[in-house]
């Protein structure tokens, strides 16, 4: 049974709120955008992502590489080796084009990630009590969006992720063979930390480990509880961890490309 | 001490409506219901305002303050600048009765649509056991005052006109606290899907933003709702698991 409203329907971006409810969507679309823009610019260069032995972050896992390229990582990095004969003329022959799309999808799919950018970008709400951009039929994540519910398998990927950018961050501890510390060491090491406390404070691990039950005490150990609260704790603090570790990635990226450029020198215990 | 502080407040009915300048004495700690019902002493005896305990704890003084959705006596005066007009508004979600009195009959109706809660046999000695362990979320949901202001703010109602589709925040809460229940043996999932909307609600966190008992609504209530819908509609490996093993409840 529909409501009789007195009240008008509030025409989009109208409310009566005098506050500055404006200011968290356009800091989401500006840093959302800003991100998006340099990652897929950085992830077209196809160059300059390896240097000493750091590897950037948009460019793990390595599963081919083109020799010759400027700051390509050396060929024993590879999964699969040489650069594929198959592999599109139009594309540049970029390792990070064939890996960034599944964090990026874990990304798109992420809870926190669809509520800002559903209010940023498409402003269904633009903000709590404004309104909206008229539609003839509001669907929510029920048709076209319907493709969200399928976070959880882009989660199971980014748990992939955080092993091999763990063991990337290992590897940036030792150069030809020797162990050592550098400022790439501490900024690629502080990147699986971060990308872990966002993918383990994800609702869909959440649920995972606890969240899906209806009694804990059932479980055979009390183990299940103890996770769910660490879990509970990193999930409320998901939107804090979201931003810190794509900025952080980011970050990663542009020190490692520059390094690898020779535009910035790296402090290491190598003296490389 | 006192200051003359500018109000406008909503006052028509059913039909019309207009906001209406007044004017009165604030002093310290006075919270904006103090205010309306000052106004009213003064000039305005015929305005209309619901309210009840004055502490935060029945839900009855909801109202739009400055456009935010918010509960009248739990709103300090001095949240707000000396010089700044205070705007005082009905829930614009509801049907207004009378000035800033909405007719919020529509939220009982959707608690009627939801399958109580169903616990399961009693022990043996005709007791009920549960750990606290296991009660701690449902908990959180029972602080709900069920003052509206979730189910107010949340655009699928206020602007998308989805309440034939959606229950709402709050119901979404409450059927997050029969669903989580430890001896609850009920299934609503279906409906959830179906009848309840779960998959209308796009997460914007805004019912969670206006609640005054800080319940997280979207993170503890509505998402964990999404994630069971999605166990049982859209993951394949939960479905296997399923048909291997058995239907019952988690």
């Amino acid at each position: 049974m529909r409501m009789d409203h007195t009240m008008q329907r509030s025409k989009f971006l109208t409310g009566h709120r005098t506050d500055n409810w404006w200011i968290e969507p356009v800091l989401v679309l500006l840093g959302l955008s800003a991100f998006l823009a340099y990652a897929t610019w950085a992830a077209f260069q196809g160059n300059h992502y390896y240097s000493i032995s750091y590897l950037s972050p948009f460019y793990s896992p390595l599963i081919y590489i083109k020799s010759g390229v400027a700051g390509a990582a050396p060929l024993w990095h590879s999964l699969l080796g040489e650069w594929p004969s198959w592999w599109p003329g139009f594309l540049p022959a970029s390792p990070a084009l064939l890996i960034l799309i599944f964090p990026g999808l874990f990304r798109f799919t992420c809870y926190y990630y669809r509520g800002a950018y559903y209010k940023a970008f498409a402003g269904s709400p633009p903000g709590c009590a404004i309104g909206v951009i008229p539609q003839k039929n509001y669907q929510g994540e029920t048709w076209l969006l319907i493709f969200q519910n399928l976070h959880r398998y882009t989660m199971y990927i980014a748990l992939l992720y955080i092993v091999i950018l763990g063991v990337d961050a290992i590897a940036a501890f030792v150069h030809e063979g020797i162990i050592g510390l550098g400022v790439g060491s501490l900024i690629l090491v502080l990147n699986p930390i971060l990308l872990g406390l966002y993918t383990f404070g994800c609702h869909s691990f959440r649920h995972l480990v606890g969240g899906g039950k209806d009694c804990f005490s059932c479980s055979r150990s009390g183990a299940m509880q103890g996770i769910y609260k660490k879990v509970s704790w990193m999930n409320s603090n998901h939107k804090l961890f979201a931003w810190l570790s794509l900025c952080w990635v980011a970050f990663s990226d542009i020190y490692v490309r520059l390094v690898s450029m020779g535009l910035i020198s790296d402090w290491n215990t190598w003296g490389v | 001490m006192t200051k003359l502080r500018h109000f406008e407040i909503w006052r028509g009915d059913k039909q019309s409506g207009q906001m209406v300048s007044y004017q009165t004495e604030v002093g310290e700690g006075m919270v904006v219901l103090d205010a309306i019902h000052q106004i009213q002493s003064e000039s305005a005896g015929d305005m209309a305002v619901r309210w009840n305990c004055k502490a935060g704890k029945c839900g009855s003084c909801s109202i739009e303050v400055n456009g935010v959705p918010k509960l009248a006596c739990m709103t300090r005066m001095n949240d707000y600048q000396n010089d700044e007009v205070i705007s005082c508004r009905p829930m614009k979600s509801f049907p207004v009765i009378k000035d800033l009195v909405s007719d919020v009959s529509w939220n009982y109706r959707q608690n009627k649509r939801i399958k109580p809660f169903a616990p399961k046999s009693r022990d043996k000695d005709g007791n009920y056991r549960m750990f606290q362990e296991d009660i701690d979320r449902v908990q959180e949901f029972r602080k709900c005052i069920e003052c509206y202001l979730c189910q107010n703010t949340c655009h699928v109602i206020r602007d998308q006109q989805k309440e034939d589709d959606f229950v709402g925040p709050r119901y979404m809460i409450r059927l997050a606290s029969l669903e989580m229940h430890p001896l609850d043996t009920a299934d609503r999932i279906p409906e959830i899907k179906s009848e309840y909307g779960s998959g209308l609600c796009n997460i914007t966190k805004c019912c969670t933003a206006v609640c005054p008992e800080h319940i997280q609504i979207t993170d503890n209530g509505i998402i964990p709702l999404k994630e069971r819908v999605v166990d049982r509609y859209y993951d394949p490996i939960m479905w296997l698991k399923r048909k291997l093993f058995s239907g019952k409840k988690s």
